[in-house]
């Protein structure tokens, strides 16, 4: 479904890909890892044109995304860091979506879904963040696009709301939803994720089932086995 | 494009500036007409205010609704939302709702004392237009400050100076450099040294239409004397629109290069 082919990217002398070759199947749970300044998110970020890469080309279903915009119809993000204009409610954020993106009666079933009606009035700027994580996966999941990127998803949610993420994951995969998730919640990756890429110094160190990874080093606990890659390769 | 215009526009409408500027403008127009007894005088008070004030605050509304509002730009971005339509969007947001308090703040009071029975409706008329231009080119031209820099105290600082450069000081470098150099023919270089600066340039542009040679000064004499009324202000008008268009492409195009 995506592929990266020779992906390079610098933020000033820093390189943080670098040629990096990847090409993810469709229908599956793939987790990206790697310790922080990997390149995660900005392989997410170029895959969603927000960041343009200096050198390569992204694939999605066989065309390149190279200043094209339609394709992101059939993208939903979740970014890491939930910033949203202040002085709107929740209401009028999702309406605005709605308004720009399409129709869509899922949202109200997501909000029940993650107890958010007692917010719905509220501005923005007053809710704590883990309210504001779950206002950022409604508006992911209202539409229904065959590819999810969920950068960071876990952050700041309680116990109860991460089970409901990991239903929620596990059930719009069902319907053939491809979902890319970053995490550094291992155990939630190991729950959830059919696939590994790991991600080193901007290139794919290692992609494969995470029984593979634990096969490969040797560890039979998925947190060591990553700890294990991390600490050989000194970082 | 249509569709962030309005938000943009929705959002700048809820927030309390939009109404200082409206009700500054108003009060401006109110005292000027009904202190002054005298329209055509109100009218050139008003052309000083609008050539300092407007540019001072289409820079500095531009600059921090573009970092305001950099939250919104991001969650947009990630939409099937054309780049250019979002930048465009946003700033014409800015520029038609300060527009709006200009010419709504200062034409109610002209309408209310009479102005459509008067003769200078077109002198007030040209003021409004460029009072309009003024705040296109410094929306647009804050906007590219904002792209350019990253750091919001950096890109506010060098706002603030490209407009205190513009009002101020180019005219003063101006006198100085003609003063200096004053044995050699300067009228094309004061022609082309107007043409750069868009505040200069509205100035002349008001006074050719109202015709005041007292007012018109060094620059706007040798202006009126070498393009003629009717052509000058053809060609001040020209200037200005070229003011708006190539500010504008340099956005879209660094818009479109930049990384979020």
């Amino acid at each position: 479904m995506v592929t990266y082919k020779g992906l390079n990217k610098k933020f000033a002398k820093n390189v943080v890909l670098n040629e990096l070759d990847l090409s993810l199947r469709t229908g599956g749970i793939i987790a990206i890892l790697g310790p922080n300044g990997s390149g995660k998110t900005t392989m997410i970020k170029s895959l969603l044109g927000m960041v343009i890469p200096d050198k390569g080309d992204i694939q999605l279903n066989d065309q390149s995304i190279h200043n094209q915009w339609k394709y992101r119809n059939n993208i939903d993000y979740l970014p890491q860091i939930a910033n949203f204009p202040g002085n709107l409610t929740v209401t009028e954020l999702i309406n605005m979506i709605k308004d720009l993106r399409g129709r869509t009666t899922k949202d109200k079933e997501l909000i029940e879904y993650f107890k958010l009606e007692p917010f719905l009035k509220s501005k923005l700027g007053t809710l704590s963040g883990g309210t504001k994580q779950k206002v950022n996966l409604v508006l992911t999941f209202m539409f229904d696009s065959p590819l999810v990127i969920l950068d960071e998803p876990t952050s700041g949610l309680d116990p109860i709301s991460m089970i409901r993420l990991k239903e929620l994951i596990q059930k719009e995969n069902a319907k053939g939803k491809t979902i890319l998730i970053t995490s550094h919640i291992m155990n939630f990756v190991e729950e959830v994720a059919d696939e590994i890429v790991f991600l080193l110094e901007g290139k794919i160190y290692f992609q494969g089932t995470v029984a593979e990874i634990k096969e490969t080093t040797g560890q039979p606990d998925f947190e060591h086995a990553i700890a294990s890659i991390l600490s050989d390769n000194n970082v | 494009m249509f569709k962030i215009l309005k938000y943009s526009f929705y959002d700048l409408s809820r927030s309390r500036w939009s109404y200082v500027y409206f009700f500054f403008y108003l009060l401006l127009g109110i005292v000027l007409l009904f202190l002054n007894n005298n329209l055509s005088n109100a009218v050139i008070t008003l052309m000083n205010v609008i050539i300092i004030l407007v540019p001072l605050i289409g820079t500095i509304f531009g600059i921090m609704y573009y970092y305001n509002s950099r939250e919104f730009t991001e969650l947009l971005l990630a939409q099937p939302i054309r780049r250019s339509s979002i930048f465009l969007g946003q700033y014409l947001g800015v520029a038609i709702s300060l527009a709006l308090s200009l010419v709504l703040g200062l034409g109610i009071p002209f309408i209310a004392y009479g102005l459509f029975e008067s003769a200078i409706i077109w002198d007030f008329v040209s003021l409004l237009t460029t009072g309009m231009f003024l705040t296109f080119i410094f929306t647009a031209l804050a906007f590219n400050i904002a792209l350019s820099n990253e750091n919001k105290i950096k890109g506010f600082s060098y706002a603030i100076l490209m407009w205190l450069f513009l009002a101020v000081i180019y005219d003063g470098l101006f006198l100085l450099s003609l003063v200096y150099f004053q044995e050699y023919p300067l009228d094309k270089f004061s022609l082309v040294a107007t043409m750069l600066n868009p505040i200069d340039l509205s100035r002349i542009l008001i006074i050719l239409k109202l015709d005041i040679a007292a007012l018109l000064g060094y620059t706007g004499a040798v202006f009126k004397q070498f393009f003629g009324t009717g052509l000058g202000f053809f060609l001040a008008m020209g200037m200005l629109t070229l003011w708006v268009i190539l500010p504008v492409l340099r956005m879209v195009y660094v818009a479109k290069k930049k990384d979020f």
